[in-house]
């Protein structure tokens, strides 16, 4: 009797620990790009240009464009194709094809994320002779495809048949049912997870490497080398310079910001509202 | 032949398959057929739920279906608009004549907007608002002339006597209603499509007495306008609904009679026992 009580406590403390260790993980990392990072965060940091190599001073802000033009296209480029992806899987995939697709997402939600730098490579930039905003775009919307899929079709699935049934029962074709029906009750799950997706390719590092290879002036267009957030803050980290260290700091810390926001934005739209259907 | 034990005599076969057309077997008094199911068999895959059902619905009027747990009633209902082929697997044979054409060589989205139907649970689309789920028959096929929407839902939401609750905020949510107004805003958006015949899957299961009593009244309102079938597991409730009942049993229409009959002179002993609540 007295033995168990005592292998509960010891059990019970030693589960608490672990609980406490990945949280304080969690808050180091934070806290210590917070204190690194904020202090070098201001105006002129936001809105310049880097300056040349020896100069003080100077910002991101091509990097922040550029993080947005090439995570904005990826997200325009996947997130349609994941969710008509996941209709198919939702709603007609439990077939061979299905389980196929499904399988492979599966997979492809496993590689390493350079590998598919290396194959939006071999796609865009070798065939358009450069690195480009657009091979970029490609290789993060090749990430953000089989997460955009596998979440969406969860969501899809978790919309009751009941539902359908409704909609079919009303003479409803089973296209417009799954249109203006299924998908509006799995919306905001669909919205929750794209965003959450788009909050992790825009942390991406690698894919970029050997497509939008990173430019240190203003971008142009879609065709030619392009900054990105994680681009800038490898480079100036993997540099020489006190400066350019903590420039990346403070890029880092407002890529965490961004993120922060990300998913403080999808969890409340996730939130379920006044006894409306979880959807 | 699972059905040995209970192989029906020669009487009862002329009863459980009318010749359609012949006067003296019109199959109501009153009514004609709007509604002629003949030998219908359905399963899902692994085997038939149904044996062989042959049965005519009557015009405006009410048909209750009862038998135990299982006994094939809902399949039966959701063969006569085409729900049942929507499961994976799902088979059906036989005829199922309306109004003359056969319902298995029509397009199944055309039948179901004459053959309405309502669930055993209410099932309100839950990210659209009262008068956008009234509407929504209309809507989503196609209908975009908004005074005739709107003429059409108030219309259906007086049928369905849910109205008077409702039309102070047809805006809010649907699923803000209590069950058993979802409940009969689940009836006005089947009547909103304007259905011959409308189908009643155990309606009341999931609702209050009182709940239950309104919907009743519902369906007694609504016999005037078309016909009904209703699937109930509430014997008292075929009793106080229907003017016909059919007995199901293990996948056979055991007797198919007037209700009064039913209830209170049954021809065949297995229907007898089951309204006396020797089983089932």
């Amino acid at each position: 009797m007295k033995r168990r009580k005592v292998v509960n406590a010891a059990m019970l403390t030693l589960t608490g620990v672990c609980a406490l260790l990945s949280l304080s993980a969690l808050f180091a990392i934070l806290g210590y790009i917070a204190w690194k990072g904020a202090a070098a965060i201001n105006w002129g940091f936001l809105t310049q240009l880097p300056k040349p190599v020896g100069e003080t001073g100077g910002g991101i802000a091509h990097s922040i464009v550029g993080s947005a033009k090439v995570v904005g296209l990826a997200a325009l480029l996947g997130i349609p194709v994941g969710v008509l992806a996941a209709v198919y899987l939702a709603e007609y995939g439990n077939n061979k094809l299905g389980f196929l697709v499904r399988y492979a997402a599966d997979v492809l939600n496993g590689i390493p994320s350079i590998v598919m730098g290396i194959f939006a490579y071999a796609l865009v930039v070798v065939p358009f002779k450069g690195f480009s905003a657009l091979a970029g775009s490609v290789a993060l919307a090749v990430i953000l495809i089989p997460m955009v899929t596998r979440s969406s079709e969860e969501f899809i699935r978790m919309v009751p048949g009941s539902i359908r049934e409704a909609a079919l029962a009303l003479g409803v074709p089973q296209w417009k049912v799954i249109l203006f029906v299924v998908l509006p009750t799995a919306s905001r799950g669909i919205m929750t997870g794209a965003i959450l997706a788009v909050s992790r390719i825009a942390g991406e590092t690698a894919p970029l490497i050997f497509t939008a290879f990173g430019n240190r002036f203003w971008d142009e267009g879609w065709t030619h080398p392009i900054a990105a957030l994680p681009l800038t803050i490898y480079n100036y980290a993997i540099s020489p310079y006190r400066d350019w260290h903590e420039q990346a700091w403070a890029a880092a810390f407002l890529l965490l910001m961004f993120v922060l926001a990300v998913n403080v934005t999808a969890r409340t739209l996730l939130r379920p509202r006044g006894g409306a259907a979880q959807g | 032949m699972k059905m040995t034990m209970i192989e029906p005599i020669e009487t009862e076969k002329s009863l459980r398959r009318p010749e359609v057309g012949a006067a003296g077997s019109a199959p109501v008094s009153g009514g004609k057929p709007v509604m002629d199911v003949r030998e219908l068999r359905a399963g899902y895959g692994s085997g038939d739920v149904l044996h062989g059902i042959s049965l005519a619905v009557p015009e405006r009027s009410v048909t209750a279906i009862i038998g135990p747990s299982g006994c094939g009633k809902s399949t039966f209902i959701r063969c006569l608009n085409r729900m049942h082929e929507v499961a994976p697997g799902a088979e059906c044979r036989g005829q199922v004549l309306l109004g003359g054409r056969d319902i298995f060589a029509m397009d199944a989205v055309e039948l179901r907007r004459e053959v309405g139907m309502v669930f055993q649970k209410p099932n309100p689309f839950p990210t659209m608002s009262i008068y956008k789920n009234v509407a929504a028959g209309l809507t989503l096929n196609g209908v975009r002339d908004k005074a005739v929407v709107r003429g059409r839902v108030e219309e259906s939401l007086r049928g369905a006597a849910l109205w008077d609750e409702v039309k102070d905020r047809l805006d809010g949510p649907a699923t803000g209603l209590s069950g058993g107004q979802q409940q009969r805003l689940c009836i006005a958006r089947a009547l909103a499509v304007e259905p011959k015949i409308l189908l009643l899957d155990e309606p009341c299961s999931a609702l209050d007495p009182s709940a239950t009593a309104r919907v009743e009244e519902l369906i007694h309102a609504l016999r005037k306008r078309l016909s009904i079938v209703i699937v109930t597991h509430n014997m008292q409730q075929a009793a106080r609904v229907s003017q016909r009942t059919a007995f199901f049993l293990m996948g056979e229409l055991v007797e198919y009679d007037d209700t009064r009959k039913i209830f209170t002179n049954p021809s065949d002993k297995r229907t007898e026992d089951y309204v006396t609540g020797r089983f089932g």
